[in-house]
């Protein structure tokens, strides 16, 4: 089974503080720390352990500005023998049908029977996985929490409300969009990422990828972030304050008042 | 704009779900005076109940009773869709497992924008439809607009809308002849429902819940010796059951369990609408973060900015010592 896998490149929300730059324009880009997406690497350890059982390939795509080296050769070090850098500034700006375009585009200049993406990135829109299905016209199936392989069709389970699982059998070539807690991502070591250090990475702009830059970037965009704002809060809560002892003085206080020590 | 909305009514055992007056009120404050088309599919005699229970609502309510829809598979759901709506139509989904599933590859189908996970609208002008969005897990919010030009699917985030108040006498249009014969290359088998695990947290009254915040599964110690000195069950956020350190059954969210305690206290845990959408009854929230812009600080009542490294071990002895 030869598996791509796309991966984004993103500020990691756990280690950042997000805020608001001046004017709405952006979020401070000052200090932030990158990491892949969460869920991609999920992505990544479910194909590398599908190749492991199924024989294989397992070829990594990232999209973005060549910052995302670091996080192709990251998930390389993983175990993915092959990495893919899609960068063009004509690519900038493009809204999630746009990302969906130019991944199709590396989809067919290979030949895969199974493309995974993360569930969802850092702006929450868990579109790009099932636009590029759409686009590519292959069955897809979001938020899989498990993958067997079955002959030409796969067994796989989908999360669904209150942690229930649902059970599906879909056709290959197919998308789907991997959800945390299907497998534990293994750890990558310095040592690993040395290993891949001097592999060879292709980088496909537009016109390798045979995409017309017209149709993709801000220009195309339907979809356009106007701004970033920090709501205004309602109330909010009240903060305490003061040394450690003496914030854990007025919790336990509170917390006897409101019956929470028993 | 003259645009036809049409609105999927997410349903279950001849109910529809609490999303169908959600979407409708997202549908009148989005476009004044529209009459919104409700979108019911399903099976069997129980889908009948649903579309005239919508139709109390919904001006005009489009049943598609059909077999092969016994169970949302959005993968026979998109075809359908593709198939009936007029061109240019704005399609409104629940952000939920379903919605996720048909959204994305439907606005393409129609090639129509795509908007999801809206929190809140900010009006439209001309084509441009303007929402607001969360991103970096509510960290920060954004407008976000969008040409509907062509038409446009826009999923809303469960809960974020008050419910409409249902004043329709709508007519039951019955379209289930256009749905026969549909058939995907995903095929739905069944359910398996989420396993109970070693406590029942749905119980419990004081609840102590860590989340990634606490940075290591030797730490955990920490929070269980806080509840021990409190008396309290420790439950916890997801990340925590994607690394295993404690059972699913734990898991407070929309993929977890539901909660009501009277007490909760969220250590390291940022508030993502996932993790809140599992806490019900109004809780008293204590949140300890040491990002004050965590998000849980607007959903708690009383937060404290610290180290749980450093709190957690003073509070559990000043407990320790009260009692
Ligand atoms: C379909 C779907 C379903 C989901 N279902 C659920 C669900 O049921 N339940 C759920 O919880 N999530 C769910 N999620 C995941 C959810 O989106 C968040 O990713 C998750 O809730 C984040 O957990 P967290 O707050 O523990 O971690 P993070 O978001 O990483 O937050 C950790 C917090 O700890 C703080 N922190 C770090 N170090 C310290 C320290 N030393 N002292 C104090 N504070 C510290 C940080 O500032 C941060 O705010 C779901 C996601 C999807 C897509
Ligand atoms: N720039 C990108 N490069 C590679 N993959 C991406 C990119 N953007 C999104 N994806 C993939 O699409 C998934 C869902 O992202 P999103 O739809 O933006 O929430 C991610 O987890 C990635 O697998």
């Amino acid at each position: 089974m030869d598996i791509l896998v796309c991966v984004k490149r993103v500020p990691d929300s756990a280690e950042n503080e997000i805020s608001v730059a001046a004017g709405g324009a952006d979020i401070s880009r000052e200090d932030l720390v990158y990491a892949v997406n969460e869920w991609d690497n999920y992505a990544v350890e479910e194909a590398i352990q599908i190749v492991e059982r199924e024989g294989g390939s397992v070829t990594v795509v990232a999209l973005g500005d060549s910052e995302i080296e670091e996080s192709v050769r990251r998930e390389m070090a993983m175990g993915a023998e092959q990495g893919l850098m899609l960068v063009d500034g004509a690519f900038t700006g493009s809204d999630g049908l746009g990302v969906a375009t130019i991944l199709k585009a590396a989809v067919q200049k290979g030949s895969y029977d199974l493309v995974l993406t993360g569930a969802q990135a850092d702006d929450g829109a868990a579109q790009v996985g099932g636009m590029l299905a759409a686009l590519l016209d292959y069955p897809y199936a979001s938020l899989v929490n498990r993958v067997e392989v079955a002959g030409k069709s796969l067994r796989i389970g989908r999360e669904i409300e209150g942690g229930s699982q649902e059970l599906n059998e879909i056709d290959t070539p197919c998308v789907l969009s991997i959800q945390t807690g299907i497998n534990e991502p293994r750890y990558v070591g310095l040592r690993g990422i040395r290993k891949v250090a001097s592999v060879e990475i292709p980088v496909l702009d537009a016109a390798a990828l045979g995409v017309d830059a017209a149709a993709v970037g801000q220009a195309a965009a339907k979809v356009r972030r106007v701004d970033y704002f920090v709501p205004v809060a309602g109330a909010g809560a009240e903060m305490l304050t003061g040394s450690t002892k003496e914030v854990a003085a007025q919790l336990v206080e509170l917390l006897k008042a409101k019956g929470g020590i028993n | 704009m003259a645009t036809q909305v049409f609105a999927l009514i997410p349903h279950a055992g001849g109910k529809a779900d609490d999303a169908a007056l959600e979407l409708l009120n997202a549908a009148q404050t989005l476009f004044p005076g529209c009459a919104p088309t409700a979108l019911v599919l399903g099976s069997g005699p129980s889908l009948g109940a649903v579309a005239t229970e919508v139709a109390a609502a919904f001006p005009e309510v489009w049943s598609f009773n059909q077999e092969s829809l016994a169970y949302p598979n959005a993968e026979l759901i998109r075809p359908l869709l593709t198939k009936v709506l007029p061109a240019g139509a704005v399609v409104m989904l629940s952000h939920s497992t379903l919605g996720i599933d048909l959204g994305p590859g439907l606005s393409v189908k129609l090639g129509a924008a795509y908007l999801p996970d809206v929190v809140g609208v900010d009006g439209v002008e001309g084509s441009l439809v303007k929402v607001v969005r969360q991103e970096f897990a509510g960290q920060v919010s954004a407008h976000v607009q969008a040409d509907a030009s062509k038409g446009l699917v826009i999923s809303f985030r469960p809960g974020s809308f008050a419910p409409a108040t249902a004043s329709a006498a709508g007519t039951v249009v019955d379209k289930s002849a256009e749905a026969a014969g549909l058939t995907a290359r995903r095929r739905f088998l069944e359910v398996v429902q989420a396993e109970a695990g070693d406590v029942d947290i749905t119980r419990e009254d004081v609840l102590v819940s860590v989340g990634r915040g606490i940075g290591e599964q030797d730490n955990l110690s920490l929070v269980d010796e806080l509840a021990e000195a409190m008396g309290a069950t420790v439950c916890c956020s997801r990340p925590i059951v994607d690394a295993k350190w404690l059972d699913k059954g734990r898991q407070v969210g929309t993929s977890g369990q539901t909660v009501k305690p009277k007490i909760y206290l969220a250590l390291g845990i940022s508030g993502a609408f996932q993790h809140l959408g599992g806490l019900k009854g109004s809780p008293f929230i204590v949140a300890v973060n040491k990002n004050p812009k965590a998000p849980i600080f607007q959903a708690a009542q009383v937060g404290v900015v610290a180290d749980l490294m450093e709190l957690l071990p003073e509070l559990t002895e000043q407990i320790q010592k009260a009692k």
